[in-house]
């Protein structure tokens, strides 16, 4: 049985339907990332979950007990904020400390505790500083020492590192993930940065409308999108448009070439469209060992990452990318001529 | 010559605030012929009556802050919380007492609570000391509504109170733990403008018979020729002095303020 259960989850604003039919399950110590763009309603789950909005439908479970109609106060979740909402008037420690006391931990208790929060959050010298004296990144860590202390059942992030900056939100995701580990707690962490949630998660539930459209590992939800959504939102992507032109065979057509597919085709019948996508690193400039089907176009345009050098290649009606590495004795192809771009059919995913 | 104007306007005030003041505290100091005297101070205030009636009004105004405090801050953040829509209506409601007439909050008073009404708060002193601390509130309002609202909008109440909700807190240690000590600094400048408002009025305790420092001041100023100014001064200063402190926990307020 899973550790935390959301079944049909629905929320409506007025006549805005938020959240449409939304159900996950979540094992014990699993990290969970929401993923998709602003307005997708992320946030409302989450908030649904730590019970500041109440679901029009459906029902959460924690460790098989039905939490739906409880208070924020009676669910025992540790929040972070994008906004770290740390209180003012206390210094680092008593902000740690108020969960166990309000609680009623004795205070003999809460103190190697605050200790013991500020040792994992690499602030020891710090538990006597207010918030006002601390930086961004240091505010949300002691931000998640916070709602850790208690030893809450679930940890909700609602997009914690939004709002540092860019070295920082690094450093500072691959700690929460390592603590996260090491505390075994069970969290949903809520972003739209796709780097964000391939890097540190278990498994990825990719949001868009309010429903969720993909809930697969980083690996999965990369090399095998299942959406279209999910394929353009997930890294860069290559969208051929094509034609069936012998479902039996898997023979599509891309433009003036026909490519042979082992991969079901979802049903399409002959004279059907179908769109296939290609990630940018599965394609080569000219044949390629091991690269079965080829597109032929004219080179539109040729970009010098570095390491990698990205090209556009113009098939008529499309532009993809492809990435190749740089090297030193092949320079880069000219923008205008012919080129051959080879890649592996099984590498093709058919999109729905 | 733009500046020379202004600077003419700037003095012309001076002189049209310090002048009288002047000339008040010149007067309140010249009890002997020989020369300048505090004896008006010293009579006024050894005046056992003066000190009764000053320690009376200290008390009411007192209880009127607890009061202020106690409905105001739980209003003011109940409707930024919950009812952002109710702040017009609210805001509006907080104005009314600057344009009722006090005589017209008294006379509902006694109306409504004379010895002879279902409650007669009149009967007894303690009952109109309650009456009495009930108007001052309400005579309060605009200004302690109005330091607590501005103190609210510097802190971000709703994402406080959430993080303290899934902390475990209940509504009470929210309000008191969190929400209270934050706007603090707001609700010092509201007492303090209270306690200047409320220290020398005149019109409820007069109408309620009740023996306060305002009514005092009125007594003492029909019948003596020094000692009024002399009380006036005092006044004066009880009230500039109340100013001078909200500038300073304002001042205190930066250091504790959130940096974003
Ligand atoms: N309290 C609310 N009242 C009305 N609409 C809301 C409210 N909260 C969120 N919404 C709307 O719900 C949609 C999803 O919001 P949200 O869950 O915050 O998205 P995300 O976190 O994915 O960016 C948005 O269109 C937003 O405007
Ligand atoms: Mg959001």
């Amino acid at each position: 049985m899973a550790f935390l259960e959301l079944a049909g989850l629905k929320k409506s604003f007025g006549d805005l339907q938020v959240v449409n039919d939304f159900s996950l399950n979540v094992d014990q110590g699993e990290f969970i990332s929401f993923l998709g763009p602003s307005g997708c309603g992320k946030t409302t789950v989450l908030r649904m979950v730590a019970g500041f909005e109440e679901p029009s439908a459906g029902s959460i479970k924690v460790g098989g007990t039905e939490v739906t109609g409880l208070k924020p106060n009676e669910r025992d979740m540790g929040m972070v904020f994008q906004a770290y909402a740390l209180f003012p008037n206390m210094t680092v420690a008593q902000n740690i400390g108020f969960g166990l006391k309000v609680r009623g931990t004795p205070k003999a208790d809460i103190k190697p505790r605050v200790v013991e929060m500020l040792k994992i959050i690499q602030l020891e010298q710090l538990g006597d500083r207010y918030p006002y004296q601390l930086s961004g990144g240091q505010q949300q860590r002691v931000a998640l020492a916070r709602a850790l202390a208690p030893s809450p059942k679930l940890l909700l992030l609602d997009e914690p590192l939004s709002a540092l900056d860019a070295k920082v939100r690094v450093s500072l995701r691959d700690e929460i993930r390592s603590i996260q580990k090491r505390l075994g707690i069970t969290t949903i962490f809520v972003t739209h940065d796709q780097e964000e949630a391939l890097s540190i998660s278990d498994r990825i539930v990719v949001m868009h409308g309010g429903v969720a459209q993909q809930v697969a590992t980083p690996f999965e939800i990369y090399n095998r999108p299942s959406t279209k959504f999910v394929a353009n939102f997930v890294g860069t992507l290559n969208v051929l448009e094509g034609t069936v032109v012998d479902s039996a065979l898997g023979k599509v057509r891309v433009n003036n070439d026909e490519i042979s597919l082992k991969q079901s085709l979802n049903g399409a019948k002959n004279g059907d469209a179908v769109s296939l996508a290609l990630r940018p690193e599965a394609m080569a400039l000219g044949d390629y060992k091991g690269h079965d089907s080829e597109l032929h176009g004219k080179i539109a345009d040729v970009s010098f990452l570095g390491s990698v050098i990205r090209v556009r290649v113009n098939l008529g009606k499309e532009t993809i990318a492809l990435d190749t590495f740089n090297n030193s004795r092949t320079p880069p192809p000219n923008v205008g001529d012919n080129a051959k771009v080879t890649f592996t059919s099984n590498d093709l995913l058919v999109l729905q | 010559m733009t500046r020379f104007i202004a600077w003419t306007v700037f003095l012309f005030g001076c002189l049209f605030f310090v002048l009288p003041l002047l000339g008040l505290t010149e007067f309140s100091l010249s009890m002997r012929r020989e020369g300048y005297t505090f004896d008006a101070y010293r009579v006024v205030l050894a005046d056992p009556q003066f000190r009764a009636t000053f320690l009376y009004s200290v008390m009411a105004a007192v209880m009127t802050i607890i009061m202020g405090v106690l409905i105001v801050v739980p209003t003011a953040y109940w409707v930024r919380l919950k009812m952002p829509w109710l702040r017009p209506v609210v805001e509006f409601i907080t104005l009314l007492p600057l344009v009722i007439p006090a005589i017209v909050i008294v006379f509902g008073y006694i109306r409504l609570y004379n010895t002879s009404s279902v409650l007669p708060l009149m009967g007894s002193t303690a009952g109109t000391t309650v009456l009495l601390i009930c108007g001052f509130t309400v005579l309060a309002l605009p200004y302690m509504y109005r330091a607590v609202d501005t103190g609210m909008r510097t802190i971000d109440i709703k994402t406080l109170t959430e993080a303290a909700q899934s902390l475990g807190a209940g509504w009470f240690t929210i309000l008191f733990r969190i929400i209270l000590p934050n706007v603090l600094v707001a609700v010092l400048s509201g007492s303090f403008l209270t306690f200047a408002i409320v220290i020398g009025e005149f019109v409820f305790p007069a109408l309620l018979n009740l023996p306060a420092f305002g009514p005092y001041m009125q007594i003492v100023g029909a019948n003596k020729a020094y000692e009024p100014m002399a009380l006036a001064v005092i006044a004066f200063t009880i009230t500039w002095a109340c100013m001078g402190l909200i500038q300073l926990v304002t001042r205190f307020q930066k250091h504790t303020q959130v940096k974003r």
